[in-house]
């Protein structure tokens, strides 16, 4: 599956980025595109359990593609929520269970964000697109 | 002024941290162990494994008498009158559950439990769900904006109807020694049962059981220098004498038939099926090896240490430290940023600490925070680790504000 122009710029600037000062700046900015969530979107059922800080995420099925917003009260969060919503925007539910989240984190030098010892929320929020992808 | 720690190099596990670029400073959590019980663990299964207290061939005989003179340090080390009062359970989460079940006939519904509200989960549920199981109250002792339970109001609380009181030694968010004493002879003159968390504790000075006059007293070794999968449960004669049984299997049995069966009394009665021998034996060695240690020494190293630490965490602005830690640890939020994203780029820059609630949600709610930050410290720490700590803080702070 070839990127999208936004996720390949992501990928360009995390590439680049040399040491961890500048990939949380990155991480930051990243963050800084996601859209606020309103009071309604911040719901129970939009939380994603499992996390330390508060995750959420908003879904959204139009002729057959998913669109996604989320929020988080953490900042790097929401930086790594915001690359996942780049990778992920418009596909269908074939294209998301097929795609390798990880190895895309991996390829964005942040593959240890994904680790079972984090508590960041990312994992949880992964398995609940998976959930919907599988239409559960 | 650099301050070395003179245990580091007894360590391995430090200097390899080291070169992975970590600073290690989770020592609450779990430590780091002596070569010497790696020395004692490569030697028991480098010279024949066998399991405790069944065989009579010699390799079973050896494992035995290490197993059984751990059980002799540890109540050495604790003061215990007798090593039958040391019980071996698999963590003071066990010790706990033991304590929670074996104890549960002793209540009559209406009677109460007494806690207090900086307990951790695992001093905090086993009541919790006790207290659900027999239809008992479970009153939570306040705390004082010091950390310390609030001694007034605890005296108060328990009364005639507390049948047992359950409280951490040593807090392992707020770093406060709590008034234990008081607490203890208070509920004694009360007939309640007393129970002491000394997970944290107990890795700080040494504990005297019976100078506490506690019933029951539990801990972990992984804390103190040893192996995970063991924890201790001591007990006075009278208190073990009250606890049911509570797992069943091997060698904790006297006469089975198919229908009946009769029991051993503490502590092998407690200890159904194979214990972890081999850290048994790992935690003995980590015994000798403290005990080898000039105590003074180490308890100036530790609280010079922690004077650095508050000192620097008070000097920099917008951090608050939870309660007034006395030694060991300190927990702490920073005004305007999150934990997660603080914690996030300490770990980008290799530093060990922990963060999130710490295994104590209900403390973390009633200081209205939903995680902090915990820096905890070991006799191997020394003066570079916060200096490490410190200035990957500032870099973090600088980046987030
Ligand atoms: C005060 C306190 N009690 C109990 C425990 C539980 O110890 P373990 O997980 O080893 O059973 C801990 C460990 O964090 C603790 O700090």
């Amino acid at each position: 599956m070839s990127l999208s122009t936004a996720a390949q710029e992501a990928l360009d600037s995390f590439e680049q980025a040399s040491g961890w000062e500048q990939r949380a700046r990155l991480l930051m900015q990243w963050g800084e595109r996601l859209s606020a969530l309103s009071d309604e979107e911040k719901s129970d059922d939009n939380r994603v359990h499992g996390c330390e800080s508060k995750v959420w995420l908003v879904s959204r099925q139009q002729d057959g593609r998913w669109h996604f917003n989320a929020g988080s009260d953490a900042r790097l969060i929401r930086g790594l929520l915001a690359l996942l919503l780049v990778r992920v925007e418009g596909l269908s539910s074939a294209e998301l269970q097929q795609l390798d989240l990880p190895a895309w984190f991996t390829q964005l030098g942040l593959g240890r964000q994904l680790s079972p010892s984090r508590s960041n929320g990312l994992n949880a929020v992964l398995q609940r697109m998976a959930q919907l992808a599988a239409g559960g | 002024m650099f301050q070395p720690s003179p245990w580091r190099a007894d360590f391995p596990a430090i200097a390899a941290l080291q070169r992975q670029h970590q600073t290690y400073l989770d020592n609450a959590a779990t430590t780091q162990k002596p070569q010497a019980l790696l020395d004692a663990l490569s030697h028991y299964y480098g010279h024949g494994a066998a399991n405790v207290h069944r065989a009579q061939h010699l390799p079973g005989a050896l494992a035995t008498q290490a197993f059984e003179a751990t059980r002799e340090k540890v109540a050495g080390w604790l003061n215990a009158a007798d090593a039958q009062q040391i019980v071996f359970t698999h963590g003071a989460t066990s010790a706990l559950n033991l304590l929670a079940y074996g104890l549960e006939a002793q209540f009559e519904a209406g009677e109460e439990i007494a806690i207090s509200a900086l307990e951790h989960h695992a001093n905090l549920l086993p009541w919790q769900q006790l207290a659900k199981r027999r239809g008992l109250r479970l009153v939570i002792l306040p705390l004082d904006s010091s950390g310390h339970i609030d001694l007034d109001a605890a005296l108060q609380l328990i009364g005639p109807r507390t049948r047992l009181l359950a409280v951490s030694q040593l807090s392992n968010v707020l770093g406060t020694w709590q008034p234990l004493q008081a607490l203890l002879d208070h509920a004694r003159a009360q007939g309640a049962l007393t129970v002491v968390d000394g997970a944290q504790g107990v890795v700080h000075g040494r504990q005297d059981v019976r100078q506490l006059g506690c019933d029951f007293y539990v801990f972990s070794s992984h804390k103190l220098y040893g192996p995970d999968g063991v924890g201790v449960l001591y007990g006075r004669p009278e208190a073990l004498a009250r606890l049911r049984h509570w797992q069943f299997g091997g060698e904790m049995v006297q006469l089975a038939d198919y229908q009946q069966a009769s029991f051993r009394p503490a502590p092998l009665g407690f200890e159904a099926g194979t214990p972890p021998i081999a850290g048994v034996i790992g935690l003995g060695a980590s015994l000798d090896y403290l005990a080898s240690l000039d105590p003074h020494a180490v308890v100036e190293h530790e609280a010079a240490l922690h004077r650095h630490l508050l000192r620097g965490l008070h000097d920099r602005e917008g951090i608050r430290v939870l309660g007034q830690p006395q030694l060991a640890l300190a927990s702490f939020v920073v005004e305007g940023v999150h934990n997660s994203d603080l914690a996030h780029l300490l770990t980008e820059q290799g530093i060990a600490v922990r963060a999130g609630h710490h295994c104590a949600m209900p403390l973390l709610g009633s200081l209205g925070l939903d995680g902090a930050i915990r820096v905890s410290l070991a006799l191997y720490n020394d003066s570079d680790d916060l200096q490490r700590f410190f200035s990957a803080l500032d870099q973090g702070l600088e980046l987030l504000r």
